[in-house]
């Protein structure tokens, strides 16, 4: 595998699937947010990749640091809302998120 | 083999391996040891593509803060040891394939695009700066909001905008998330167990 | 020959292609011999001193006089024991654990340089990324608690979560107040810019720097979980904390780690604030320099002195690193250990605070100085040196120059930019 910008973005794309995999079967909550942060991560690995191999330049690391500290944003009140979750429900399984089911 | 590649090779594999592994775990802690070593290698990838100061603030932000962050939050909302909420074989199956398919998906769309190849201009303004790795003066200038390294590539007039309004929008974004956090993770009542 | 070489890849310019492999692998040895040493060195210092100071003698027989050996029959020892993994834990986590803690703190000497031009890796972010690295060990360390699947070690993993994810900010603050002075997150430059009198170290560089360097040593003290901050291992409370159920060699990777990142975060220090290899004196430090550029360019006898300074310049940056170490086992001995809520109340209200303030005085003090003074340091110039510097380390670039804007120096270290990429601002 040579070092260019399709292994680069092959590498992301496995990240992303793996992510939203992730995202779609677990039930656990923080396994959730885990997905969503490799999926942010596989979008990085993209601008980085593109900004070495293309002429997004600079760009494409300005974006992808924006990302990382918007993920950390995420992460914090994500975590906020499942502790939140799991003081109602006494457990952090998503399945049992159903009140407003129709 | 030349020796990027070479190192390419060590951490596209250990990336993609630990991704397929945190899907793949069933403990959340086990999904985390995964995601560390699986955000560690991107990074390293990160070094390897020539963006020295973003493969740090992987380090540091995403597998120093964010990832301690979510094993904490593991260790909070855990009722026993080894919390486990299995997931039905029938449903990784069904994710496996839909996944499978997906990947297939994007793979083909990549494949079939002919990516814009930097044009000499470009290499010799832009790029360069970004070829040596040491991206830390032009990332810091371009966050102040002045551009050089597109201004030179330009030669018009127009001074390239930098990131300096997001910049500050991300910072304030950054005190309203820490305050909202908090205010969300205070303690509260506690339900009862139902049943 | 070898001693004229600008890097060791360019010494093994013949085998072509492989010579960063070689390189490499080069430098990661000497790296590994410095990880591997500094903790058996001291251990040995901890229990001497730890001796001293309980009015015993401490290790007298292995080796000889003072039993400098001690260490080494301690390992041996270490290794010969068996390796148990507890039925209540997890496996695979429970080992992996220790090489965690073990690589990350291995990992942060990459970017360490050890005397000028003495550094693995050149990187220009290269304070950024040993912090990075650095705050990687607490992983290792949660790993080990939650996976030992005792309350023991879950306590002390928690504790250390907690202690590490509130002490990063006050530490990374801390270590940015040197860096507003010099303009530079490169290790390598940072150092050479404190050469000359030791007024010129950053820590004499105005008084927020110099309040700076004594909390910044609170706070390494205490992200390297020493005491009197040790409460992941507090042994009153927690038997072991998170290493209760480990052993032999297991459990010495995590002691490795320790004094590792001891001596990695004491090196930070005594680049950031101690003028890292400069001696302090000026005629000293001047005459070395003299030597190193001369071996930069000369071969044979002016090359061979040329290493000769730098290995002297190792030498002084070693000196200052182990004295921040001994000072770190000195606490330990003396100071009784906190309360958990004690050492994150000292955190929270009172460094992270006290760093805010040293960081918004740092940025501000140039400017004050420039409109009470007219000038914007009180010794010489950071400007100057870093011209200075800059022709050093950069020898043959040419294209970067220090750039001040409109030719005057508010103090303000402006970034340095191509010519090419100046002219397009300027127009």
């Amino acid at each position: 595998m040579t070092a260019d910008l399709n292994s680069y973005l092959f590498v992301g794309a496995v990240l992303f699937v793996c992510g939203v995999i992730c995202m779609a079967t677990k039930r656990n909550g923080i396994g959730v947010l885990m997905g969503v942060e490799l999926v942010l991560n596989g979008a990085n690995v993209n601008f980085v990749a593109f900004s070495k191999y293309t002429d997004l330049g600079l760009d494409g690391q300005v974006i992808s640091l924006f990302v990382i500290v918007l993920a950390a944003a995420e992460a914090a009140v994500a975590l906020a809302i499942a502790l939140n979750f799991y003081n109602n429900y006494l457990s952090i399984d998503v399945d049992r998120a159903n009140k407003l089911k129709g | 083999m030349s020796g990027e590649s070479f190192l390419f090779t060590v951490f596209a594999a250990a990336t993609c391996l630990s991704a397929v592994a945190v899907v793949f775990s069933q403990t959340v802690v086990r999904m985390a040891f995964w995601l560390i070593i699986a955000l560690g290698s991107t990074s390293a990838l990160f070094f390897l593509a020539n963006a020295d100061f973003v493969g740090a603030a992987q380090l540091l932000i995403y597998v120093g803060g964010t990832l301690v962050l979510l094993v904490f939050g593991v260790m909070l909302t855990a009722s026993g040891p080894y919390l486990k909420i299995a997931t039905s074989p029938g449903e990784i199956v069904l994710g496996g394939l839909v996944g499978l398919l997906f990947l297939f998906v994007v793979f083909a769309s990549l494949n079939g695009v002919e990516w814009r190849k930097p044009t000499a201009h470009s290499i010799e303004a832009g790029s360069q700066v970004v070829a040596a790795g040491n991206t830390l003066r032009p990332l810091g200038l371009s966050f102040l909001g002045s551009r050089p390294d597109k201004d030179s590539s330009t030669d018009g007039n127009v001074l390239t905008p930098g990131y300096l309004l997001p910049f500050e929008i991300v910072s304030v974004h950054l005190l309203v998330v820490l305050i909202g956090a908090a205010y969300l993770a205070r303690a509260k009542r506690r339900a009862v167990q139902p049943n | 020959m070898m001693f004229a070489a600008q890097s060791i890849a360019e010494y093994f310019q013949r085998f072509g292609g492989w010579q960063y492999v070689i390189a490499a692998i080069i430098h990661a040895v000497l790296l590994v011999h410095v990880f591997a040493v500094s903790p058996f060195a001291f251990i040995w210092l901890e229990r001497k001193v730890s001796g001293r100071i309980q009015d015993r003698l401490g290790p007298t027989r292995v080796g000889g006089l003072f039993g400098w050996l001690q260490s080494l029959a301690d390992g041996i020892k270490l290794v010969q024991k068996e390796d148990l993994c507890p039925p209540a834990a997890d496996g695979m986590l429970f080992r992996s654990a220790p090489y965690i803690v073990c690589v990350s703190s291995f990992a942060a000497f990459m970017v360490l340089p050890f005397s000028d031009g003495w550094v693995a890796v050149a990187a220009d972010c290269g304070l950024f990324i040993m912090l990075s690295i650095l705050s990687l060990e607490v992983f290792g360390i949660i790993m080990a608690g939650y996976s030992s699947g005792s309350k023991w070690s879950l306590f002390g993993g928690m504790r250390e979560a907690a202690q590490m994810v509130s002490y990063e900010i006050p530490l990374a603050i801390c270590a940015l107040v040197p860096v507003i002075a010099s303009g530079s997150l490169n290790l390598g430059e940072i150092g050479g810019m404190q050469r000359g009198w030791f007024t010129n170290w950053f820590m004499f560089h105005d008084p927020f720097t110099f309040i700076a360097f004594f909390v910044y040593f609170v706070v390494a003290t205490a992200s390297c979980k020493r005491a009197p901050f040790d409460l992941a291992e507090a042994e009153s409370e927690l038997v072991g904390g998170f290493h209760t159920e480990y052993s032999g060699m297991r459990w010495s990777f995590f002691f490795m780690g320790e004094y590792a990142s001891m001596f990695a975060v004491c090196g930070i220090a005594s680049i950031l604030f101690l003028g890292g290899w400069n001696t302090g004196l000026a005629p000293i430090d001047q005459a070395l320099y003299a030597a190193r550029s001369a071996g930069s360019d000369g071969t044979g006898g002016a090359a061979a002195i040329g290493y000769l300074a730098n290995v002297i310049g190792a030498g002084v940056f070693a000196a200052k690193a182990s004295f921040g170490v001994f000072v770190q086992v000195w606490l330990r001995w003396t100071l009784p250990r906190l309360r958990i809520d004690q050492v994150i109340t000292t955190c929270l209200k009172y460094l992270v605070p006290i760093s805010c303030f040293l960081f918004l005085g740092a940025a501000l003090w140039p400017i004050l100085m420039v409109a009470g003074t007219g000038r914007s340091t009180w010794n010489s110039p950071i400007g100057d040196r870093a011209a200075e510097g800059l022709q050093e380390t950069r020898e043959g670039g040419g294209d970067v120059a220090a750039v001040s804007a409109s030719g005057v120096d508010l103090g303000m270290n402006f970034p340095r930019i191509n010519e090419a990429e100046l002219e397009g601002v300027v127009r």
